[in-house]
């Protein structure tokens, strides 16, 4: 038996375009064929034209340093701005020379969530104590009257401590309520899940801002004659009643991903209601939603900058009020971008970490 | 042998042992609880208002407002009363969110698709406005785009002329409008006759194809059908057509149509905020439907606009719809912004008419009402849509 491959010589070929390395990688992404290549030119035109203009207007032409905003180039880009009004942006009419406080209270923040991150330190005990010892030292810090730090009003908490403050305290305090709400709405006691689901679908029917509204003026009204409450705990009730109602949505999502098998398992055991809830149904329910837990966060951030309604002052609220400045008027772009960009830095990382555990999370599932 | 059956008697233990009443009892003290704090709240309520000299209810709505609102799309006046002016505020909230819902759908299509592309630019281009757009707060992105068209934007005498008639200055946006002519109802009942037409077009070529096979163009008639006859009156009267055009007079723009700053931003704003979420939606729902079924698609001869049409947008559309929902939703309650930079919609007036008379109780009320109506019609009608386009399942 001759061999089939001697009589079929198959002449040596080169491929005639590479299959690797940058040409073939803009062959593929940018050239792959007549309309993609009109496509890609036009996008490079349209950047190369807008490109240059931005970085002219915010490097080249730039002021960097100036007395006042009459001192500023009119064509370029006025950083001097920012320099200027840096510590009131970022801690608004809090007393100048204690600013250290709201600092530390914003790198405080910082580690706490950081350390969140980090799955190696997830366990409730741990995870709990490091947030309650660190609000407590928030609350210290920002109250001061104590170990020689004077006394500072709600009123003058501003800037990016009251944010990171509102969205913190409002997603921690709201977290218990938020599973009591969702247990409640899957609970077979009917007066118990229809208080439960008004409540929720309520909530989540209106906008935030009448829930603040609903704060800051009926809250008042609510409470016995004389009884008077401050203003910032008012927004932070209504945010623990707006964020609770998201959150209960988003633990009902993992309380009807747990197989039945679960609950009748833990019934067979002869575990109570409770003991069941929480030593086998929560454990893998909240597990399950920690990616969309995360986004409701990210969500209660940015809605934070919604406090401005009621007359309080968060980094949106200490950035509008920065624009006010008759010897620095009219750096609203500078004002915004500066503050969009502190927003975003924030919203990026918690959102891409998401999406990192929410990879992880379905790697087992995926094939 | 007989089998003795004996009538089961459960074994009974001690009542509260039983779970059916303890159930009754724990609703009973829950709902006692939750009643007995309601009650508490009310009657502080009502004792704060008796001393502030507030008379509750909903009679403040016959008087005589006594504000004047930037944008009526119905008359209003100052001398109207503030049940008026709240239906103003209704009406202008719902114009902002119809618009926006049907801008941020078209925006959030296209870049949903673009994510995907073959292109790299374009989906790095696409990815880089999603993530940008979708991580800053939306009242900071409407102070920003109201102080670009407020302070940034030339008067009306320097204004930029984007398009031939169309210019922006700080006094808004101005666009010509065709001129009002007796035709136009007329071309509009052609149209709906079309539009019924290619429905029952499509639904007899639907059972003709079940029945014998044979295929109609049903979807280029219905476009004949749909554009054509509206068309066809329109040359019949002998093409009457005129432009209302924008003309500088002095120190604003005559004629045309002009939207305000404030509204222009909030839509602006609210598009490109919720265009950003839809996108993402999309892309998920494109690619959750399984590679398998575009090659089974082809497999069967399917050209690939039908195994788009027929095979993968119904799927897709069954993981998009629940969510682009919600982003409707969201969309429309985000309106309320509007009151961060004047524009008067429902919250604003409800604002301004709770610093006039103090009812603060019933100007709440009011809003939630609205809001909630509004949010339950939405999603009962998406709910509705969402049957339709589900895959019947066995």
């Amino acid at each position: 038996m001759t061999d089939l491959t001697e009589r079929l010589p198959v002449p040596e070929q080169r491929p005639r375009t590479p299959l690797t390395g940058p040409i073939a990688w803009a062959r593929a992404n940018l050239f792959s064929s007549v309309p993609n290549t009109i496509v890609t030119l036009v996008v490079v035109w349209l950047v190369a034209s807008a490109v240059p203009p931005v970085i002219r207007w915010a490097v080249l032409d730039a002021t960097w340093s100036a007395a006042t905003g009459k001192d500023c180039r009119s064509d370029g880009a006025c950083w001097a701005f920012i320099g200027e009004k840096l510590r009131f942006i970022l801690f608004g009419r809090f007393p100048y020379d204690e600013h250290w406080r709201p600092l530390v209270v914003v790198m405080i923040f910082i580690a706490m969530i950081l350390a969140s991150c980090d799955r190696r330190l997830w366990s409730a005990r741990r995870l709990g104590l490091m947030w309650l010892t660190g609000l407590a030292a928030v609350g210290v810090l920002m109250w001061g009257g104590v170990l020689g730090m004077s006394y500072v009003e709600t009123d003058l908490w501003n800037g990016l401590p009251l944010t990171l403050i509102l969205a913190v305290v409002g997603m921690v305090v709201a977290f218990p309520l938020a599973i009591l709400l969702a247990l409640g709405r899957r609970s077979r006691l009917p007066a118990v899940r229809a208080l439960c689901v008004a409540y929720i679908e309520i909530i989540r029917g209106v906008p935030l801002i009448t829930v603040l509204f609903m704060a800051s003026v009926m809250l008042p009204l609510f409470l016995p004659t004389g009884v008077t409450i401050d203003k910032l705990l008012r927004a932070q009730v209504a945010f623990i009643l707006f964020s609770a109602a998201y959150l209960a949505e988003n633990v009902r999502g993992g309380l009807q991903a747990i197989p039945r098998g679960q609950y009748e398992a833990a019934d067979t055991l002869g575990l109570s209601y409770w003991q069941r809830t929480r030593l086998i149904v929560l454990p893998q329910a909240l597990a399950l939603v920690i990616p969309p837990l995360v986004n409701t966060f990210i969500g209660a951030f940015k809605d934070t900058s919604l406090v401005l309604i009621i007359g309080l002052f968060d980094l949106l609220g200490t950035a509008n009020a920065a624009l006010t400045d008759a010897n620095w008027r009219g750096f609203f772009v500078e004002d915004y971008l500066f503050t969009a960009a502190i927003y975003f830095t924030f919203c990026f990382f918690m959102s891409r970490y998401s999406q990192m555990l929410e990879r992880e999370f379905n790697k087992g599932r995926r094939r | 042998m007989a089998i003795q059956s004996s009538p089961v008697s459960r074994p009974r233990g001690a009542f509260w042992n039983d779970a059916g009443v303890r159930g009754i009892v724990y609703q009973i003290v829950f709902v006692g609880i939750v009643v007995l704090v309601g009650w508490y709240l009310v009657s502080n309520t009502l004792a704060n208002l008796h001393r502030q000299n507030i008379a509750t209810g909903f009679g403040f709505l016959e008087r005589e407002a006594a504000f004047a609102i930037g944008e009526t799309p119905i008359a209003y006046s100052p001398a109207d009363t503030y049940a008026r002016a709240f239906l103003v505020g209704l009406i202008n909230t719902l114009e902002v969110a119809a618009l926006g819902i049907v801008l941020a759908t078209i925006l959030g299509t296209m870049i949903g698709v673009a994510r995907l592309s073959g292109n790299w630019l374009i989906r790095k281009l696409t990815l880089a406005y999603v993530d940008t757009f979708r991580n800053i707060p939306l009242p900071l992105q409407l102070f920003f785009w109201w102080a670009m068209l407020r302070q940034a934007a030339p008067g009306p005498r320097q204004a930029w002329n984007l398009l031939p008639d169309i210019f922006v200055s700080n006094r808004g946006v101005v666009f010509p409008v065709p001129e009002y002519d007796p035709v136009q109802p007329w071309m509009a009942l052609a149209l709906a006759i079309g539009a019924v037409l290619t429905v029952l077009v499509r639904r007899w070529a639907k059972r003709r194809q079940a029945l014998t096979g044979e295929q109609f163009p049903s979807g280029w008639v219905g476009l004949a059908l749909i554009l054509g006859l509206p068309l066809t009156v329109f040359v019949a009267a002998g093409m009457p057509f005129a432009l209302d055009r924008p003309e500088l007079k002095g120190f604003n723009f005559v004629g045309g149509h002009a939207i305000s700053p404030e509204f222009t931003a909030l839509l602006i704003g609210l598009v490109i905020y919720t265009g950003a979420f839809i996108a993402e939606i999309v892309r998920a729902g494109i690619q959750a439907v399984n590679w398998g079924q575009s090659e089974a698609a082809a497999a069967l001869g399917l050209r690939q606009g039908h195994a788009m049409r027929l095979v993968i947008l119904p799927q897709a559309l069954r993981v998009i719809v629940p969510p682009v929902t919600s982003q409707y939703l969201n969309l429309t309650k985000n309106s309320s912004l509007g009151v961060f930079i004047g524009y008067p919609e429902l919250v604003s007036i409800a604002d301004t008419t709770m610093n006039q008379t103090g009812q603060a109780i019933e100007g709440i009320t009011i809003i939630m009402a609205v809001y909630l109506t509004i949010s339950l019609t939405i999603s009962a009608g998406m709910n509705l849509y969402n049957r339709a386009v589900a895959l019947p399942e066995r």
